[in-house]
């Protein structure tokens, strides 16, 4: 026992030495620090433990192949638990460590530090979180959506919906929605269309925790009796709609989800992709792994002799990490080549966010510009359904109604 | 609190009750605030502060608690949707009025009081886990309201962002200027608190704890008392709400569901139910045990793990070890930490001379 607890110091002290070594190494390479917020154990963890993985690797895939003009990049993640008082100790340390940008997690949490964000001049992204009207640079200069928002979303839920029915007008649409403030936000974009488009919208709020909702699509299928169905759920609530709208016999093939209604995830759990045929979601960033990008990663982990891990499977929320990632790495290589090879500082890489254009990586991201007054970068979406055992594009990367989605953001600008 | 006493034979009530049981006393709470007003801002950096401002507002919201469940035994799970009464007053009044926040925090303490009265009703009929339930359905009802009622919640997005709190012409802003801002109404909370508590209020709160026919028999009015004690635990919850909103710049109902509730019931019965000190290091425990644990669990895992692997093991392990530590200190001592701290200190009181 004694011996094994000195070998075990032994080892310690050795690789205490090497990591004080290695410290000094790093110390004189260059180094340039990310801050990533994350949720691994909350309520939200079955997207953190998938999508934060996706990101590192895309880190350790730039780091591979020497980094971004010559500089490493160093992550550090921390859990916030989606809980409001730890994502501001997380964004503190952020700061202390350097971090030129954050990766924001959680609607609440992209709240809580917008200000903060904007008094310590750092940006952070908040691809599916925070709040629509974030994509005005002008009014929140540090916070960069770079994906579609909610209202983007429903305008592009309203076009998949006018494409499939051929005509909205006189149709009915219920909209299923989680009864939350994210949840509630599309009903301004989807109740001007309704007017402009000439159909007839009923809402259907679903109470926390969202397991339960028998009633609300009892309601839908038997009374309302709508043309199509669009819903905007989170967490486990997606695999109950399906599960219920199947079993009171509504057609799939009419229902279309926000973007947290569709990972490969719910529709197991809704039962497989046999139950789930033909149940659409809208997506904010590529799925599956037929993506240059995926492929090397795993070629990555293969030169390491690694397999690939299991997140990978999981290509909805998988893809979406990458694509922070990539997004995040683009600013910061635009903003070292403005600076002619310098090191940024986080002012500077927000200008170079804000000159990213027409991003797509392979077709994982959507043709994406961002501007000093656009931080949404367009509010792109496309369509995958479930198809034969698998999710399968059924519409390419379009914008639903993006001169309505501009008008309401400059209004709501104007209103405070 | 960081004395030995000797020779110390109390003889009347006056001296009993005093706030400073020996002159010493005065010299450990000088000392205390010289550390904690001149020599830790000054000395820390941004990012401890930030930490220690958390830890101030989750004080204030502790005692709050403390008054309630450990001073006068009525169990609440409302108190995240008190302080979210609080939040929005403040956030209505500082947005809609312009008032400064002098006047929008006691504002949110008052009207948090006001509903927290409404909630504790129940609590003159039944007690233990029918009350719990009740507070329950007030958080839940007043989650409810605030997200389906636009002239409190200021629309579809529920929240009021709120601009940062001026004194003096200054803006308080920075880590360093807010730890003074949050740190004086901590204080404050704890000083009231520590005289609420040795009051005739605060004995009339203990006597309904302990036995509440019996304090009603001993003249004991203790329907007005714990009503009197819903409130005043939710002018305290309403403030800890205010102080969110004005560290945050911005009010949103979110920050204040059931699990806050939940977690500040931890602070206080890790703590220690009925002491001042308690609610101060469950406030404490709680906030910085997750932090400590991830920095140390960064050091010791890095030389196993690679960094992408270290991100998902320190989360679960931290969860685990949170976890298994409450339990530890819980079954080693069911008093909480304060008890835990007062052995401790009665230990070396007599040492070493101890028999």
């Amino acid at each position: 026992m004694l011996s094994f607890v000195k070998r075990c110091l032994g080892v310690a002290v050795a690789a205490g030495t090497l990591a004080v070594g290695a410290g000094g190494a790093l110390a004189q390479q260059k180094e340039i620090v990310f801050g990533l917020q994350c949720d691994r154990t909350g309520p939200t963890a079955t997207v953190g433990t998938v999508l934060c993985p996706g990101y590192h690797d895309y880190i350790d895939l730039v780091n591979s192949k020497g980094g971004v003009e010559g500089y490493k990049i160093k992550v550090i993640e921390v859990d916030n638990e989606y809980k409001v008082p730890p994502a501001m100790e997380a964004h503190e340390r952020f700061k202390k460590e350097g971090a030129v940008l954050e990766g924001l997690y959680g609607t609440p949490q992209t709240q809580a530090l917008a200000k903060k964000l904007e008094e310590d001049k750092i940006l952070g992204t908040s691809p599916g979180f925070g709040t629509a009207v974030a994509a005005d640079g002008k009014r929140y200069p540090y916070i960069f959506p770079i994906a579609a928002s909610y209202w983007s979303q429903a305008g592009a839920a309203i076009e998949f919906v006018k494409e499939r029915l051929g005509t909205l007008k006189g149709k009915k649409i219920a909209y299923l929605f989680y009864d939350n403030p994210a949840g509630k936000e599309p009903l301004p974009i989807l109740e001007d269309l309704s007017k402009s488009e000439g159909f007839e919208l009923r809402t259907f709020a679903v109470p926390a925790p969202g397991v339960e909702m028998g009633a609300q699509v009892l309601d839908i299928t038997s009374r309302y009796r709508p043309d199509f169905v669009v819903t905007h759920l989170f967490g486990r609530s997606p695999s109950v709609s399906i599960k219920e709208l199947k079993g009171k016999g509504f057609p799939l093939s009419k229902v279309v989800a926000f973007v947290w209604g569709s990972a490969e995830a719910d529709i197991i759990a809704a039962g497989g992709y046999g139950m789930a045929e033909g149940y659409s979601t809208l997506q904010f960033a590529g799925v599956g792994k037929d993506f240059p990008v995926i492929k090397d990663i795993a070629a990555m982990y293969k030169a390491q002799g690694k397999s690939t891990p299991k997140e990978m499977d999981s290509t909805v929320y998988y893809n979406r990490g990458v694509m922070t990632a990539a997004v995040h790495v683009e600013a910061l290589r635009n903003a070292i080549k403005a600076k002619g090879g310098g090191v940024p500082t986080s002012e500077e890489v927000k200008n170079g966010m804000e000159h990213i254009k027409d991003f797509s990586l392979g077709g994982l991201v959507p043709p994406l510009t961002l501007t000093a007054t656009d931080h949404e970068g367009g509010g792109w979406c496309e369509v995958w359904t479930v198809k034969g055992g698998k999710l399968v594009k059924t519409k390419d990367w379009f914008q639903g109604y993006r001169p309505l989605v501009e008008k309401q953001i400059q209004a709501d600008a104007s209103k405070s | 609190m960081f004395h030995r006493e000797a020779g110390v034979f109390k003889t009347t009530y006056a001296t009993d009750m005093a706030l400073y049981p020996l002159p010493v006393a005065k010299w450990t709470v000088a000392a205390l605030l010289v550390l904690f007003v001149v020599i830790v801002p000054f000395t820390f950096q941004e990012y401890y502060l930030s930490i220690l401002n958390l830890i101030l507002i989750a004080i204030v919201g502790a005692l709050g608690l403390n008054i309630l469940v450990g001073y006068t035994g009525q169990i609440s799970l409302g108190h995240g949707a008190f302080m979210s009464v609080g939040a929005y007053t403040a956030a209505n009044l500082a947005v809609r009025l312009g008032l400064p926040f002098w006047l929008t925090l006691p504002a949110g303490g008052l009207m948090a009081a006001l509903i927290g009265v409404v909630v504790g009703m129940p609590s003159l009929r039944i007690k233990g886990l029918y009350l719990a339930i009740a507070t329950l359905a007030g958080q839940l009802i007043i989650e409810w309201t605030i997200n389906h009622v636009p002239a409190i919640s200021g629309g579809a997005q529920a929240s009021i962002e709120v601009p940062r709190p001026h004194l003096f012409g200054l803006v308080i802003n920075s880590q360093g200027r807010l730890y003074f801002f949050l740190l004086f109404f901590a204080v404050l909370a704890i000083v009231a608190t520590l005289n609420l508590v040795r009051s005739r209020i605060g004995r009339a709160f203990v006597a309904v704890r302990d036995q509440d026919i019996a304090a009603e028999i001993i003249g004991i009015d203790i329907y007005r008392y714990k009503l009197l004690s819903f409130a005043i635990s939710s002018f305290y919850a309403g403030v800890c709400g205010v102080l969110y909103t004005y560290y945050f710049g911005i009010a949103n109902y979110e920050q204040f569901q059931l699990i806050v509730s939940i977690d500040y019931l931890a602070m206080i019965i890790i703590g220690g139910l009925g002491s001042v000190l308690g609610a101060i290091f469950g406030a404490i425990f709680v906030t910085l045990l997750p932090i400590v644990l991830r920095l140390l669990l960064e050091n010791v895992g890095s030389l196993i793990f690679s960094d992408s692997e270290l991100a998902n093991v320190i989360s679960g392990t931290r969860l685990a070890v949170f976890g298994a530590l409450i339990i530890f200190f819980l079954v080693v001592e069911p008093e909480g930490l304060n008890r835990l701290w007062r052995n401790i200190r009665n230990y070396f009181r007599v040492w070493p001379f101890s028999y």
